[in-house]
């Protein structure tokens, strides 16, 4: 990791794995999702709104991970002053905050045919929602800095005090039993039959691709921005 | 509405989203790289 903090090297790095990412993502999630559409049975409770599933927790998982991502680029930048971790921080907010978005969009269409409402302010739901506000606040924080011509350091802080969220998010539902069912995937394995879970792993793998592809093509845009600012700034000295 | 409808407006919401994200990820990478590209030329 510490060797991709070049950003000469990380360019490298970043074009094919861009084109990998892309390709292979854009399979894992359509077979995933023709899978769920087509080839799973409804379920014996929820009927045909189990579907919902295969895109609502790939959301969810990347809605908290992108924060993640955002939590070490800000460790890593306040630590190490790495060239690349504000960089990878600004990259990672727009994905996440799309994703944390479509959990709470994709959640609520399932809850109204399942819970018989849209919204609730239950645990889960709320503290994802905040998880989305956090998203919007960081980017204009570090979108704010980055126009002031700072390093991002309030970006960073503000990066690494969200973080708190996360487990706020994962336990919310063993520490308020409201509306939210709890975990149904854990260490131990998984409360989902077979004949459903299958197509999960490859849209959860699939969307995880095509969010490091957004991310790795907003950092080379910002890294190319970068350079055409170096260049005037040189050429009008 | 039937439970199919709930179903595609889902995944519905998550094709424009995901495409979305991607187009406009890819959009800014190749106006950046090109502008970057056409200062970097010697004129």
């Amino acid at each position: 990791m510490h060797r991709l903090a070049n950003p000469a090297r990380f360019i490298r790095f970043a074009q094919p794995a861009t084109r990998w990412a892309l390709v292979f993502g854009a399979l894992l999630t359509s077979v995933g999702i023709f899978g769920g559409l087509f080839i799973t049975p409804p379920d014996y409770l929820q009927g045909e709104t189990v579907r919902i599933l295969y895109i609502h927790v790939p959301a969810a998982w990347l809605g908290m991970a992108g924060w993640g991502g955002i939590a070490a680029a800000s460790f890593s930048q306040i630590v190490w002053r790495h060239p690349l971790s504000a960089i990878a921080g600004r990259a990672t907010a727009p994905a996440g905050a799309t994703f944390a978005a479509a959990c709470l969009v994709t959640g609520s269409i399932w809850g109204r045919p399942t819970w018989g409402t849209w919204w609730q302010w239950d645990g889960r739901l709320t503290s994802m929602l905040i998880l989305f506000f956090l998203y919007l606040g960081y980017i204009a924080l570090a979108a704010a800095e980055k126009e002031r011509g700072g390093e991002g350091r309030m970006a960073a802080i503000f990066g690494l005090a969200g973080a708190i969220n996360l487990p706020v998010i994962h336990y919310s539902v063993l520490w308020w039993r409201t509306l939210h069912q709890g975990q149904s995937i854990g260490l131990n394995g998984s409360s989902i039959d077979p004949s459903l879970l299958w197509p999960l792993p490859l849209t959860t793998l699939g969307f995880s691709l095509l969010f490091t592809a957004a991310i790795l093509m907003r950092m080379r845009a910002e890294l190319a921005e970068q350079r055409v600012e170096a260049r005037l700034r040189r050429a009008a000295t | 509405m039937t439970q199919s409808t709930f179903v595609l407006a889902a995944y519905a919401v998550m094709f424009v989203a995901t495409a979305g994200l991607l187009a406009w990820a890819f959009a800014t990478m190749r106006t950046a790289e090109a502008a970057a590209d056409a200062i970097k030329r010697p004129e």
